[in-house]
Formats: C-alpha cells, sequence, structure tokens
C-alpha cells in the first residue's frame, strides 16, 4: 500500500503557473462567467425564500461536527446495519487499498464492463484507470461526467464537471465519439444523444458503481442525490452494485437528512430539490441490485481529522457552492488547481488529503485565494475556508524551512519592526521606492520582489511617513 | 500487518476529539400553508411537470383522458394498484409477475401511487408500499402518471422524512428527469421517465 494519492493529478503544475495559463483562455473565462454567474443568481433566490436557512447552516455544522467526533462509534454502526441487512462491508486505507477492492469485487461477477454514478470518491481515488488497467471499462453515465470522459479530458467543477465546456464544443466531442450524431448544439437535442448513447449500457449491465452523499448510521441507509435518472438506472438495474463512500460522509441519524435534504439541492443545483433522491439499505429481495458492497475510505480523512483547525474541511457536503461564488475559481477554471477538488473546497481539502507540505503544487493551493470570504457565507456546514487557508499557508511556510528568500524577508522584517529607529530609518529608506512609481502605482520591483509586481501593482509609498507627518503638525505645536 | 478496518478505526481513535456540543433544532420542523394542495400542484408544476387537482371521483376517467392523450396503449401498474385505475381502452401489464426488463422498455408508461408528497419543494416520495411497485417500474417507462392522495401530502421536508421509513427503497421525485450539465441550464429529460403527470386527489 501506500504511494502517491491521485487526488492531485501528477504532473500538474503548481497554482500559479497554471492559472496564468488559464487566465489567457478567454473561451474558457466566458463558458465560467456565464455558467456561475446563472447559477448564483438562483441559488440566493432559493435559499432566500427559506426563512431559517441560517439555523439549518448551524444544525448542518453541528451533526457534522457531532459524526466527526464520534466517527469511530458511528461507522462501526453503519457496518452492523448495513451488514444486517444483507450488505457487504469493505475498509480501504488509501486509493490503491479502494482500487484494488472494487477490481476484485467487479471480477468476481465476471464482467469487464461497468455503469457509474457520478462519484468525487471514485474520482479522488482514480478508480476509471485503475480499472482499465486492470482490463474493465468503467462507463460515466452523468451527462457532464460523459462529456469528460468522451473529450479525454478532466474534470474542473465538483458538481458539473464539464462547466468548462459550452454546448458547442460538447456537441463537436459527441458527434467524434458517438454513432448517433446529436441533432444540433441545443441542450435538449445534446441531452437526447446521450440518452441514446447510454439507455443499452444501462439496460445491459451487470455491475454498477456510486458513490454516497450521505449514509445513516443508524439505519445502514445509503443517500445518492441526482438529477437525470442515471443515478437511478445504476441503483436499480444491475445484480451488482458498488458503493465507494469517504468515511466521514455519514450522518448518525434518519431525521438529520432533513436538514440536508434542504441545505444541499438549494446549494448546489440552486433547485428546492434536485430531480431524484434514491435511498435504499443493504439488499431488498426482488427490488434492485441483490448484491450490494460498500466500500469505506480513508485516503487523508484521518490525517486530516487530526488537524484541529483543517479537520472543518470534513464537514463538505460536495455541494459545490463556494466554487459559483469565488472570483478566482470563476477566473482561472477548475483545471488550475490541478485536483478533482477545484475552488475554495479543494484548496483546503487537497492539501490536506495529500498531507504533504513539501509537495509544491499541493502546497501553492492555499494561496489560491484572495481571502474574500464569500466561500464561508453560502457554505451550507459553515466551513471557514479562509481560517482554513491561512492555517494551511502557515504549515506551507513552514515546511519551506528558514533558508527560502521569503523566510529571510521576514526574518529581517521582524529585526526592523521591533525597534522604532529602525523602522523609521526603513520607512525613509521605502519612501524612495516612489521613484519606481507612475500614476501612484508601481507595476514592477526589481530584484525578488518582482514576484509581487508580477501579478499585481504595488501602490507607491508615500514621500513622508505619518511618523514624520504627525511630528511635524502636532508634536511642535504641544 | 492489522487489517485496514481496524487500522482506520484506531487512527481516528488516535485523535483527540473534543465532545461537540449537542445539536440544536431550532430550525422550523413544520411549517404550515395557507393551501397545501395548492402549493404542491404550483411547486410541482414549476418542474415541469404536468399537474391536475381531481376530485376521488374523477380518477378513473382522469387516467382514461391522460393515457389517451398521450395514445397510451400499454401501461403498467403495480399489482396492487385499486382496480378503478385499470380503465378499458388500455392494454394494463401488472407486475405481477415480475416483468422483464425488456418488457418494461416497451410499454408506453406506468401508474403509480407514492407514499408521501412534499408541497414546499413539489416532491413526490415513492416507498414501494401500497400501489407503487418496485422501483424499477416508475423508472424504465417513459411515462409515469402518479396518483397523489390529499392525507399524503405534507408542507416541509421534516415532515416527510417523518411519516417515511429509511430502510424501505425510496425514491424522491421532484418532476421529469432533467439536467443542468450543459451551461448550467436546466432541460428536463435524460434518462428517467422524460414526462411526468401527477393527479392530486381531494
Amino acid at each position: 500500500m501506500g504511494g502517491r494519492n491521485p487526488v492531485t493529478w501528477l504532473g500538474s503544475p503548481a497554482f500559479p503557473k497554471a492559472a496564468h495559463e488559464a487566465l489567457a483562455n478567454t473561451q474558457l473565462r466566458r463558458n465560467l462567467r456565464k455558467a456561475t454567474t446563472t447559477i448564483r443568481a438562483k441559488r440566493a433566490e432559493v435559499v432566500s425564500e427559506m426563512a431559517d436557512w441560517e439555523r439549518l447552516r448551524r444544525a448542518g455544522e453541528a451533526i457534522k461536527d457531532d459524526v466527526l467526533a464520534n466517527l469511530d462509534t458511528y461507522l462501526v454502526r453503519l457496518e452492523e446495519a448495513v451488514t444486517a441487512r444483507g450488505g457487504v462491508v469493505h475498509w480501504a486505507r488509501d486509493a490503491e487499498e479502494a482500487n484494488q477492492i472494487v477490481l476484485d469485487l467487479i471480477r468476481a461477477e465476471g464482467t469487464d464492463e461497468v455503469v457509474k454514478v457520478k462519484s468525487m470518491a471514485t474520482a479522488e481515488i482514480g478508480l476509471n484507470e485503475a480499472l482499465q488497467a486492470g482490463g474493465v471499462n468503467a462507463i460515466e453515465t452523468d451527462l457532464a461526467e460523459l462529456i469528460v470522459q468522451l473529450g479525454e479530458d478532466r474534470p474542473s467543477h465538483i458538481l458539473v464537471p464539464a462547466i468548462h465546456r459550452n454546448r458547442a464544443e460538447i456537441r463537436e466531442i459527441f458527434s467524434r465519439r458517438m454513432t448517433e450524431k446529436p441533432a444540433s448544439d441545443e441542450p435538449k437535442d445534446l441531452a437526447e444523444a446521450a440518452r441514446k448513447y447510454l439507455r443499452r449500457k444501462f439496460l445491459s449491465a451487470k455491475v454498477a458503481i456510486s458513490g454516497a452523499n450521505f449514509a445513516v448510521a443508524d439505519t445502514g441507509s445509503i443517500v445518492v442525490v441526482e438529477s437525470e435518472g442515471n443515478g437511478r438506472m445504476c441503483l436499480t438495474l444491475p445484480e451488482t452494485l458498488i458503493t465507494v463512500m469517504g468515511i466521514e460522509k455519514l450522518v448518525p441519524t434518519w431525521q438529520d437528512l432533513e436538514v440536508f435534504l434542504q441545505l444541499l439541492p438549494r446549494s448546489s443545483t440552486a433547485e428546492r430539490m434536485n430531480p431524484y433522491t434514491s435511498v435504499w439499505t443493504g439488499v431488498t429481495p426482488g427490488d434492485g441490485p441483490q448484491k450490494f458492497h460498500l466500500v469505506l475510505l480513508d485516503n487523508g480523512r484521518t490525517a486530516t481529522l487530526a488537524d484541529k483547525v483543517g479537520r472543518q474541511a470534513l464537514r463538505c457536503i460536495r455541494c459545490s457552492a463556494c466554487l459559483n461564488v469565488c472570483p478566482v475559481y470563476e477566473r482561472t477554471g477548475g483545471h488550475s488547481y490541478g485536483s478533482v477538488y477545484p475552488g475554495p473546497i479543494g484548496a483546503i481539502l487537497a492539501p490536506q488529503l495529500v498531507g504533504d507540505m513539501h509537495d509544491k503544487q499541493a502546497a501553492s493551493l492555499p494561496y489560491a485565494s484572495s481571502l474574500c470570504g464569500a466561500c464561508f457565507e453560502v457554505c451550507p456546514v459553515r466551513i471557514n475556508i479562509p481560517e482554513v487557508l491561512t492555517h494551511l499557508r502557515a504549515e506551507a511556510v513552514e515546511a519551506k524551512g528558514k533558508r527560502t528568500p521569503e523566510a529571510l524577508a521576514m526574518a529581517a522584517a521582524a529585526w526592523v519592526f521591533a525597534d522604532p529607529k529602525r523602522y523609521e530609518a526603513a520607512q525613509k529608506a521605502g519612501s524612495l521606492s516612489r521613484f519606481l512609481a507612475r500614476d501612484g502605482w508601481i507595476k514592477r520591483i526589481p530584484g525578488p520582489g518582482a514576484k509581487w509586481t508580477d501579478s499585481r501593482n504595488a501602490p507607491a509609498v508615500p514621500k513622508e511617513s505619518f511618523r514624520t507627518w504627525w511630528r511635524r503638525n502636532r508634536v511642535e505645536r504641544s | 500487518m492489522s487489517s485496514a478496518r481496524e487500522e482506520i478505526l484506531s487512527r481516528i481513535r488516535a485523535v483527540d476529539r473534543p465532545a461537540s456540543p449537542p445539536v440544536v433544532r431550532d430550525y422550523e420542523r413544520e411549517r404550515s400553508a395557507s393551501d397545501v394542495l395548492a402549493l404542491l400542484d404550483e411547486r410541482v408544476a414549476d418542474y415541469k411537470a404536468i399537474v391536475h387537482r381531481v376530485s376521488e371521483a374523477e380518477v378513473p376517467d382522469r387516467i382514461a383522458e391522460c393515457l389517451a392523450r398521450r395514445s397510451a396503449k400499454t401501461v403498467v401498474v403495480p399489482a396492487d394498484a385499486p382496480d378503478s385505475w385499470r380503465v378499458s381502452g388500455v392494454e394494463w401489464k401488472s407486475d405481477d409477475p415480475p416483468l422483464a426488463l425488456s418488457e418494461l422498455d416497451r410499454v408506453d408508461g406506468v401508474v403509480t401511487g407514492c407514499a408521501v408528497a412534499i408541497a414546499e419543494t413539489g416532491t413526490i416520495v415513492l416507498d414501494s408500499g401500497a400501489a407503487q411497485g418496485r422501483r424499477i417500474i416508475t423508472l424504465v417507462p417513459d411515462y409515469h402518471l402518479c396518483v397523489v392522495r390529499a392525507d399524503q401530502v405534507v408542507v416541509s421536508v421534516p415532515e416527510a422524512l417523518a411519516r417515511l421509513e429509511a430502510t424501505r427503497p425510496l425514491t424522491f421525485i421532484s418532476g421529469p428527469s432533467a439536467t443542468s450539465d450543459i451551461e448550467l441550464d436546466r432541460v428536463e429529460g435524460v434518462h428517467g421517465p422524460r414526462t411526468l403527470e401527477v393527479l392530486i386527489v381531494g
């Protein structure tokens, strides 16, 4: 076991470099601006209908904190309940172990093709690639996942992995990969093309793979929330169902779902309720799959739990509201984050799951934010993302050691700030930098400071410091 | 090497986790509406489902009308559906013995009842109970006609969950199958029934 955690993509550049390239893609920026503007307005509207929204958020936060505080108890309870209802529970420490469990289960059914419901957990562990290597073809059935799979592309959004594609691009991908080509680039015709393409796959599949939005510890019930009906197809038609879920996806009781079934749809697709929600418990004789396997995945979650500040990221219910309001995400797109978890939540979750701040790409993610706080405001489970971002930045700096130019600069600054005379002398020296400024802004600082001005302007330092001004105007008069 | 189960549980137990405060449920568990059925009507229709308000006595005639409008000739019903629903002029396929998948793929539609309906969100919940049948029969046919009785309608999500049994196979349905995956623009009709028609009785 062990090896690299596939939650971040091998070979991805650090965020500043990836973002710089993405910003040059005007098509991408147009697609994203259109999509995020639409969803932001819709979300605000359905949230405003709920007078008790803030109380629901607090309840959601409290329920998830209870889950994290008693995670061992609830996991064992879930295992007992699922087993009692005819399901089989497996545990996986990391991606490699989870992938092997799933591959072995598929082989035991004697098939080499499976249908999949969109799932972040299986994307995180690189399941499709692992199955491919083992000779099993995994077919994504969610429309956006299908667009990504057929386009040999990577996901760029938690809810809508193909958000970076517009209708014309999608038509082009479908026309290239489907025998029955879409009639036009109207969303209706594109959806119809996907329906025809997948129908036979659904009706003949022996094994389906899903994730889970929630699992109820008390009853062993699993919940999948979706829109298209591809989820219902996968959860109902095949003989065998394999569900992979992160160990934090629990709620203690059935009643707790009354909070999340209100918070999630309004936060994610901005609907009062998503079209379909399926709930099943183990195996129901004569109805649906007669074999059910549940794979409980750690893959960095227990390490995240150990971090007092960072653990709140495990409350996440994967709604993607934080992506849709993020000014950085809207401009750079999801690929820049180099992970299946992009956006603000990705910037705090991916580095923690990787668990190695010496990994330059992962360590760059907590900086992919202006700390504006919009993500915290919309988060349905009140994850204080800016707080975790700054906490992880501190960890990233610590991991870099004491000899980097930044650390040396900070040490020098500390020396200067420690003494008023040194501070004033530095201010005087600093005011000379105004000769670099044009119209009050410094567009390029020479030397190592150029890193700062590469992506933003610095204001010119005024000729006179406040201290000097004070002495001249106030001290003299007294 | 210890098992994955033991190792994961011991990693969790090694973490210093402060006890969490009790969950405060001061959100609205019950909500009232001046006209619950009108609210359900409006919210279901908002998803582009077709909704009719009917009296108990009218149900068979309205079922006949709905099916005739779609020229539905072969229609599935759960084995325990009321006899009055099986109007003439239609070939009724009872799901007893269970219908084959290939047969379900050929029928023109399905008529069922439901367990609970949520007015505020326009949601119908099936629990495989009375007049609902197996999950598959409301999934494969392209047309679903659902009969909702007034006493099955609640206002809020919490009220609905309180009426449901978690361990039954449950399907929450809010309008016809839909997707927002292309430019986050909602379009109806993907894999599930592309047309949902609802009779609200009472």
